[in-house]
């Protein structure tokens, strides 16, 4: 990798002074499980590194019944994953987190390096730019090997998938992220407050980020709600045990009333260039009484808009799956299902 | 009977015993130093330029930028201007400087202008350009349209397996240092006495004035017999050093790309039988490709001699990087083939694939009698036979359970080893051996055979290898090294206890032939006065007794021919195509075995490389960019802790077995996994997934009717 300046700002104002207010010269450090790997490959290649880690504060994790949960974004996905509170209050995201990577990544891996991790696009990652454009601006996803690329939201140019398995389930969860940049003054930071579903974008130009930070933003804190009375379950499709990206994944909140569905939030990973909100298995699980029938409906509503890009067709069919299994254990119809004791 | 031959069940001590490892504790305390561990005083660091294009020619080389580098030292051009480059990231400039980053930053200054050449860098398909395409003479045994035309059932299939690589935890990489006239080396490598003639050769030296160690080595698996043109580079770029060490290994990018391929076949495959599953007649359409080179034709039909056949192969010689030989080199791909077209062919008949397999070992070159035994062994430990159900039967529902088998052979002969076995008048033993361990357990076994010869503990023995200049042995290949190494200190134990008998025999008055070793002491047959080992070994008059064990000799104490039955038990989600693993049982014959432990730890690990290689490996090529997608461990994925299931392994012995002497053991195991693997696939869910590895497209792909 390029020689670097190293900044240790031991505060949040110093911190954001240090950095660039273009995409590029500078890149914010926390864990480093991403970002060093993508400076070894000269994907990014940023002048100078900004570390969080001396920054009072920031891996905090907080929990109260009312205002539910606040977690440091230099909180490791370990530290997340184990808390009293996310395994008790909620599951889904304590087994999406648990799922991360390997063990070593996740202890060291950070919330908010998760949130902002980039891509995993092979060609992004082997030099040839996040949108993957030869020469002739023709896309190198389109005419080469896609077979882990996205089936929704696809239309171009961005192809890539987005990689954190937690947002999907964070923004189920009605998650939001505090992010802070320059103020008015120098040394008196402005802060703002973005529901992670509108903080994911897809880029459409070369150099443009997958989410709405700013260059000379750090994402601070992220504060979930109380879960309330909805049943939440996440349910992801991969082929190895440990250290393997899913093809799919699916987190489905639904609020019943009575025996029907009052409402739904239906979010799948891996799909698409953000995490992706399905409209349509909304559509098809409100009002009505949770069933087998019901969950394979809205399996198939959820890839409905869904289209192969070449290679990854195959995606389709394990996303529906996903969504369907999803809604089966969020409304407690999988006990006894084999795909569960298999996946056990 | 031989004084050499092996002792009898009865008077082993710790042959065929559970011995863990001796490097085990230097291994896991980090005190074991491989190659990438070696850091000497004033050392330089070097980085390859390596060609972004498939195929191109070097227009033009310009150093000076990369000379300007703080820290450059070096720089050599491995291929220089007007050389045609056959793929990419093959070597072209290789440079030293002061410590790594400088280094880089040196490499990235090179600038090298290209000629691009088109390319071919995928084989999913016979039918490439003819200048892509060495299609080779059909072959004919017998009369096969007759025999098809006769046969009860014929199955037609297509069966496959990719480009994978080899993977290794150690990657390639040397550290070289010139002296006044000589150059020393650490390499990397499975032939520490065989890469100094090639480096002689290449660097015009005197093969004499070079020394290579390798005293441990992060496993090879085949793709560390060369000396590579990156430890050329190595050598030259220290001697333009004014002698400093240069330090080259590959990253894991270089490693994945260039450091080895395994080669790819894919086939047609028609096979015939009669009712009873007697096999009558074979034919295949085959092809692979094994990079530039090609040499990527598998023994087609693989272990049954089927009277009447056809066969064609064509060699795809296409831009992805060289071939290597990797473990077992080209029997895991027969095997698919073969015993997966069986497999089909057995389900055609409505028949137990292991009723198929008895019905034709007479078609066998050999061992029909062990594959026999092995075929039950294997039954009981998986229960095949109060289990096992027709294809597609054996569950219903969206996760469906399937078992297959699969049988495999191996020469696994001992090969040229020489060792010096040196007693000290203080009682220490040391053996030394050009050899090297490639994790698979060599000191260990050398270690045992004296122990158990010398009358001594296995910790009583030194072993000393990874130095050319200990007595030359072979290259690490072929599964030739526990034969020869046991065969050649088993000697050289066997003729010291013959001299120091003979050395001692004055003190204690007798006659050397009244004497024998004993219990961990040297005492006269039949009772009388006797020696402990130090004592013994003190009357050697102040000179050691030092003895040359080489292998081959006299008697007999090694062979070759295993033969394996494996057995898997998978279950797939029909739904998603997962496929999981439950349990692989593998039983194995190699003869003798020296080491328990180690020996069932190669089959571990032959089944645990089997089980990525069926289920996860592939080396992905673009063929519009003419580069490999996954050249790292992310998207290149081998398995984890949490996919391999439960292992079996049980390894044939008894007088049977044990007469044969010692067959190496470091191979066969890695043949059947992905024929087993496959074949169980195919009983859960009813049809064939055609090609390795069993990923969920392939799988679903299968499950809707597609054709590969």
């Amino acid at each position: 990798m390029n020689s670097f300046e190293y900044g240790a700002p031991t505060s949040l104002p110093e911190a954001i002074s240090l950095l660039s207010p273009r995409w590029g010269p500078t890149e914010i450090l926390a864990g480093g499980t991403d970002l060093v790997a993508l400076m070894k490959d000269y994907a990014v290649t940023p002048r100078r590194l900004v570390s969080l880690k001396r920054l009072p504060g920031m891996g905090a994790i907080a929990w109260s019944p009312s205002k539910g949960l606040r977690v440091g974004a230099l909180a490791t996905l370990d530290e997340l994953a184990r808390h009293p509170a996310v395994v008790r209050h909620y599951p889904a995201l304590a087994q999406a987190l648990g799922d991360a990577a390997s063990p070593q990544i996740r202890n060291r891996a950070t919330v908010g390096g998760n949130l902002c991790q980039r891509p995993r696009c092979w060609y992004f990652r082997n030099g040839y730019g996040l949108l993957a454009l030869d020469s002739r601006k023709r896309s190198l996803v389109l005419l080469g090997d896609n077979r882990y690329h996205a089936i929704l939201g696809n239309g171009g140019p961005a192809y890539f998938v987005s990689p954190s398995t937690i947002a999907p389930t964070l923004v189920a969860l009605g998650a939001r992220v505090r992010v802070a940049g320059p103020g008015r003054s120098p040394g008196l930071p402005a802060s703002r407050l973005i529901a992670l579903e509108s903080f994911y974008r897809a880029p459409t130009k070369e150099g443009q980020r997958e989410h709405a930070l700013r260059p000379d933003e750090v994402l601070v804190e992220l504060s979930v709600p109380p879960p309330g009375g909805s049943r939440i379950a996440y349910y992801e499709v991969r082929q190895k045990h440990g250290f393997d990206w899913p093809f799919a994944t699916a987190t489905v909140r639904l609020d019943l009333a009575g025996e029907k569905v009052a409402s739904a939030v239906v979010m799948m990973g891996h799909v698409a260039p953000t995490p992706w909100r399905s409209r349509e298995a909304e559509g098809a699980l409100a009002g009505q009484v949770p069933t087998d029938a019901l969950a394979a409906a809205a399996g198939r509503a959820a890839v409905g808009p869904a289209k192969s890009l070449g290679q990854n067709g195959y995606k389709i069919a394990i996303a529906q799956v996903a969504v369907e299994r999803a809604v089966l254990l969020a409304a407690g119809l999988a006990a006894g299902a084999p795909w569960q004791e298999a996946a056990s | 009977m031989s004084a050499y031959d092996w002792p009898p069940a009865g008077q082993r001590r710790i042959l065929g015993t559970d011995v863990a490892r001796i490097d085990a504790p230097a291994k896991a305390s980090g005190r074991a130093a491989y190659t990438h561990d070696v850091r000497l005083a004033g050392m330089l660091y070097a980085r390859t330029v390596r060609c972004p294009h498939a195929h191109a020619r070097v227009k033009k080389i310009d150093l000076s930028a990369a000379e300007r580098i703080p820290g450059f030292k070096a720089a050599f051009v491995v291929q220089g201007t007007g050389t045609e480059i056959f793929w990419a990231g093959d070597d072209v400039v290789a440079v030293a400087a002061e410590d790594e980053h400088a280094a880089e930053m040196a490499m990235r200054a090179v600038a090298v202008e290209y000629q691009v050449l088109p390319h071919l860098v995928v084989d999913s398909s016979a039918d490439v350009p003819a200048a892509f395409s060495k299609p080779m003479d059909p072959e004919l045994v017998g009369d096969p349209d007759g025999a098809f035309a006769k046969a009860d059932a014929v199955a037609e299939g297509d069966y496959g397996l990719p480009v994978i690589t080899h993977c290794c935890l150690e990657t390639h990489g040397s550290v070289a240092a010139w002296g006044k006239d000589s150059l020393e080396m650490h390499v990397s490598t499975q032939a520490v006495a065989g890469v100094p003639e090639q480096l002689a050769l290449a660097l015009k030296v005197p093969q004499s004035q070079i020394r290579v160690h390798a005293p441990y080595v992060g496993s090879a698996y085949g793709s560390k017999l060369a000396a590579d043109r990156w430890g050329l580079s190595a050598a030259h770029l220290s001697k333009q050093a004014g002698g400093a060490p240069v330090r080259l290994v590959l990253d894991r990018r270089e490693e994945q790309e260039v450091a080895g391929c395994r080669p790819s076949t894919y086939a047609h495959v028609k096979v015939g039988a009669q009712k009873d599953g007697t096999l009558v007649a074979w034919q295949s359409t085959s092809w692979g490709t094994g990079g530039l080179g090609g040499g990527a034709e598998p023994p087609l039909p693989y272990l049954f001699r089927i009277p009447n056949q056809r066969r064609q192969h064509t060699q795809v010689v296409n831009n992805i990087g060289s071939a290597r030989s990797m473990r077992a080199p080209h029997n895991p791909q027969a095997c698919l083939v073969t015993l997966g077209a069986l497999d089909d062919l057995a389900a055609k008949l409505g028949m137990d694939p292991v009723a198929l397999l008895r019905k034709n070992l007479g078609l066998l070159s050999a061992h029909a009698d062990v594959y026999a035994e092995e075929l039950g062994v294997a039954d009981k430990l998986m229960q095949w036979s109060k289990r096992w159900k027709p294809r597609g039967t054996m569950s219903k529902g969206e996760v469906r359970q399937g078992l297959g088998v699969s049988m495999h052979a191996w020469p696994g002969k001992a090969h040229p080893f020489q060792c010096d076995l040196t007693i000290q008048p203080d009682g220490t033993v040391s053996v030394r051996a050009g050899t090297q361990d490639l994790g698979t357990g060599t000191r260990t076994v050398m270690a045992i055979v004296a122990a158990e010869t010398l009358g001594l503990p296995v910790k009583a023995i030194h072993v000393a290898i990874g130095d050319s200049a200990y007595p030359v042995s072979a290259a690490s290949g072929g599964s030739g090294t526990v034969g020869g190494s046991a065969s050649a200190v088993r000697r050289a134990a066997v003729d010291a206890v013959a001299e120091l008998l003979a050395r001692v025999a004055p003190a204690l008055g007798v006659a050397a032939s009244k004497l024998e070793l004993a219990e961990g002491s040297v005492r006269v047959k039949g009772g009388g006065p006797s020696l402990t080992w130090k004592q013994a070994c003190s009357k050697l008059g102040g000179l050691p007794l030092s003895v040359r064990g080489k292998n081959p000799g006299a008697g007999a104490l090694a062979d070759s021919g295993v033969g394996g039955v494996q057995m898997a038990d998978v279950s797939v989600d029909v739904r998603t195509g997962v496929v999981r693993l439950h349990k692989l049982v593998a039983v194995q014959d190699c003869g003798l075995v020296v080491d328990r432990k180690t020996t069932t730890s190669q089959v571990y690990g032959s089944l645990v490389m089997g089980i990525g290689y069926s289920l996860y490996e592939e080396k992905l090529m673009d063929q519009n960019l003419g580069r490999c997608l996954n050249p790292n461990m992310e998207f290149y994925r081998l398995c984890g802790i949490g996919d391999v299931g439960e292992l079996v392994v049980h390894l044939m012995s008894g007088p049977s077995y044990d007469r044969r002497g010692v067959i190496g053991c470091g191979e066969p195991a890695v043949i059947s996994p992905g024929t087993a693997i496959s074949n169980a696939v195919a009983n859960a869910i009813g049809v064939r997934v055609p090609h390795l590895p069993l990923t969920p497209d392939r799988v679903l792909a299968a499950l809707s009717g597609a054709t590969p």
